[in-house]
């Protein structure tokens, strides 16, 4: 819990960044734009079709498809840039349709009066439409607050820090505690922000005083500290810390803290953790530099990133082919091979197995009709698994994605009887299944490499000549352990790291 | 004082050069189209000044849009209006707005507004300061028989009547020459009505006010007008003082209009005879 509250003040400043400057310039798009639908009535159709098309895409999808959108443009790909964009989208709707409801109306009577009095058409807007509109116009505010501070938990996975960090680190890694001081945290700011909203409006539209000043300096102080804080980095000339990617599994936040620990040992640069990206996220975030250096496995490049196909691949072959890949498309460094695999490798309960009298994946084909599978979110769309099923010809009655934590759960508690697991998962262990041995050689080797960067590769050699000292340095029963130890609660990622670099020697 | 105005049909000289700061109304074959409807047509008449002239008709009769287009709420489709021999059409509809008072049918007083900015909402678009806003506020309240203290209520605390009084201080606010009364009081109960009928008469006679007052009650008409134009179907039946219409309609249309008050006054004659309805 302690652990936990230390990371608050930088998760809750990052998210107040994120949701409020969102916000803002939500409300500045959206409120003109409304007014002009208004005054252009043949307008008003077409945008507010276009803002609810855009709140019909789910919202993590939304922020997604940021990142290869901003690539493509040659910006900030990961990061603040994509959430902040696609946050401010989302919160468009409720504001454009509510300044456009709010203005439609007002009484037509009230409309002919401004006019008749003398206004001209911008002093009936200013000062009759608009404070008139304006109850609906800040219910439409609220509505977007309540949203973007929700949604802002997503963007975690794009690589902008949030309180959404407690949540997925914490599914992951099954420390409820932080999962629960992640949700509490979004839902006191969303609370908080909706009632200082109200507030406002009220205090305007009754003339209290003292409600309006009062809200507005709180409103002031939050907008302040989160456009300071988020200018201050800007600021500061010194350099950026070595960023390094972790995507979103225990093995991942242990290797980015192992990464991360000895850079700052072994060179004295202070260093970033990016965690719970995306797999594929992390590989664009690195080739574009936003990211310096991270763990990534040779069959998934291979697969996913160089769309190979994966059958009968040898494992010296792929290494080689992957490294002179990278680095002449992308210019990416392949420091050096960690010193185990991490490959997807199905499993199932050793007493099931038993029973059956199944060792291998091909002994799974007169089963696989009676069976289920699960994996993880990405598994049944990656090229592996069309290797398997193509190789092995396996037919199972479902295939059920889940997230990776609860799969070893469901195999264990019988929902599913075929794992796609992690081979140097610790629940492998724990969960006492058996791993089927893959015999024909659908699934291509996974070893596990380090990536870097080609500005650091090309600015900050020694960084990479560094990194290259932990070439081979971890087998994949110490990976295994490490993985264990996290899963088990016998530390946080960063402990089992520090333990790590403590009780070896690397030089 | 302006006694002899009523009946005459034509201001005294005396009574002109006392008025010589209100303005002559001139409508000139105007006409407005609402696509295939021809609201009106081919309308011309003149309102003398410092007289008041009420458009009286049916619904459909095209008077409250004669009465919008002198202020350019409606645009003519054809035709012109000419305020002391000016030309409308030439000038900017909100400054036009802001030199003629108009009191709406639906009051219009704004909600979110205290009563005090409310009438002030003229003088403040004309950028008076707010020194004179203050006292013409307290003048006007008093003009409309308000407690002067009512200023800073919000309009939402007064009754109809209330409003309706806010509604045609407002109006008066910039000192305009000219007012405009679209069926100002249809929507107040009789006493009310009665009350504020009599307030403007009074008012009205005060600041010696040209005025085009739009009105469906035959009654009212004859109360109010120094001269009753008679709209039917977006034309002008019959123009003239209410003894001129009463003793020579021009039309079968004219005639049954003028006749209603006098057949009414019959009808509650009998009741009170006790004579079986």
């Amino acid at each position: 819990m302690s652990e936990q509250l230390a990371l608050l003040p930088e998760y809750l400043t990052a998210h107040l960044q994120l949701s409020l400057l969102a916000l803002a310039m939500g409300a500045l798009v959206s409120i003109p734009l409304g007014i002009v639908a208004t005054r252009i009535p043949w307008i008003e159709q077409p945008v507010l079709g276009v803002a609810s098309v855009v709140q019909t895409i789910p919202s993590l999808a939304l922020l997604a498809v940021m990142v290869p959108l901003l690539a493509a443009a040659n910006l900030q790909s990961i990061g603040f840039l994509p959430a902040f964009i696609g946050l401010m989208m989302y919160s468009v709707l409720p504001i454009l349709r509510n300044t456009v409801t709010g203005i439609a109306g007002v009484d037509p009577a009230l409309v002919e009066a401004a006019r008749g009095v003398g206004m001209t058409p911008g002093q009936r807007l200013f000062r009759v439409e608009l404070p008139l509109a304006a109850p609906v116009i800040v219910a439409g505010l609220r509505t977007s607050a309540v949203w973007i501070v929700g949604t802002a938990t997503l963007s975690t996975p794009v690589g902008a820090t949030s309180l959404g960090n407690f949540i997925f680190s914490g599914l992951q890694l099954r420390d409820y505690t932080a999962v629960l001081v992640g949700c509490v945290a979004a839902a006191a700011l969303a609370i908080l922000l909706d009632a200082l909203v109200f507030v406002l409006e009220q205090g305007v539209r009754l003339r209290r005083r003292t409600r309006t000043v009062g809200a507005t300096a709180v409103l002031v102080v939050l907008f302040a500290y989160a456009g300071i804080t988020f200018a201050l980095p800007y600021l500061d000339s010194t350099a950026r810390p070595i960023r390094i990617g972790a995507k979103t599994f225990t093995e991942q936040y242990v290797l980015s803290e192992l990464l991360a620990g000895h850079i700052e040992r072994d060179t004295g640069l202070a260093t970033e953790v990016l965690s719970s990206l995306g797999s594929t996220v992390a590989y664009d975030a690195l080739r574009n530099d936003q990211i310096d250096v991270y763990v990534d496995y040779s069959g998934t490049i291979w697969a996913t990133v160089m769309n190979r196909p994966s059958l009968g691949a040898n494992r010296e072959q792929v290494l080689r082919e992957v490294e002179r890949w990278i680095d002449e498309t992308h210019g990416v460094t392949l420091v050096g091979t960690l010193g185990f695999e991490n490959t997807y490798a199905l499993a199932m309960p050793e007493g099931e197995a038993e029973r059956l009298g199944i060792t291998k994946v091909s002994d799974l084909t007169l089963h696989a009709a009676n069976m289920e599978i699960g994996g993880d979110y990405e598994f049944f769309a990656r090229a592996e698994w069309e290797a398997v099923e193509t190789t092995y010809s396996l037919q199972f009655s479902d295939e059920r994605a889940m997230d990776a934590s609860l799969m070893y759960q469901a195999v264990e508690l019988g929902n599913v009887q075929v794992i796609a697991a992690y081979s140097t998962d610790g629940r492998i262990d724990t969960s006492n299944l058996r791993v089927l041995e893959d015999d024909r050689n659908a699934i291509p080797p996974y070893d596990a490499i380090l990536l870097a960067s080609p500005q650091l590769a090309v600015e900050q050699g020694h960084v990479i000549a560094s990194l290259a000292k932990l070439t081979d340095t971890i087998s994949a029963e110490t990976m295994r352990s490490m993985n264990r130890a996290v899963d088990e609660d016998e530390g946080s990622p960063a402990e089992v790291a520090r333990e790590f670099l403590d009780s070896t020697s690397i030089r | 004082m302006i006694k002899n105005v009523r009946g005459s049909g034509e201001l005294s000289p005396r009574t002109r050069s006392r008025y010589h700061n209100v303005v002559l109304i001139e409508l000139r074959e105007l006409s407005k189209r609402f696509g295939e409807l021809e609201a009106v047509s081919s309308l011309s008449l003149t309102v003398e000044p410092g007289e008041l002239l009420v458009l009286l008709g049916g619904s459909g009769s095209g008077k409250t849009t004669t009465l919008k287009m002198v202020n350019r709420l409606v645009e003519p489709s054809s035709g012109a209006i000419l305020l002391d021999g000016e030309d409308t059409g030439a000038i900017e509809p909100h400054a036009l707005r802001r030199r003629i008072g108009y009191v709406f049918q639906r009051i219009g007083l704004f909600p979110h507004m205290t009563v005090a900015e409310n009438i002030a909402i003229t003088p403040s678009l004309l950028g008076w300061d707010d020194e004179r806003s203050r006292a013409r506020v307290h003048e006007l309240l008093e003009l409309v028989e308000l407690p002067v203290d009512m200023g800073p209520r919000p309009v939402s605390e007064l009754s109809g009547g209330q409003q309706q009084r806010v509604g045609v201080a407002r109006a008066l606010a910039a000192k305009p020459k000219l007012m405009l009364l679209d069926e100002p009081f249809g929507a107040l109960d009789p006493i009310t009505r009665e009350r504020l009928q009599f307030s403007f008469v009074r008012i009205r006679k005060d600041l010696g006010l040209t005025a085009i007052f739009v009105t469906h009650d035959m009654l009212e008409a004859l109360l109010l007008g120094d001269r009753i134009a008679v709209m039917h179907e977006g034309k002008l039946a019959q123009i003239g003082t209410p003894s001129e219409l009463m003793r020579s309609p021009a039309t079968a249309y004219v005639e049954q209009l003028m006749s209603t008050p006098k057949r009414q006054a019959d009808a509650v004659e009998r009741l009170l005879d006790g004579e079986p309805r």
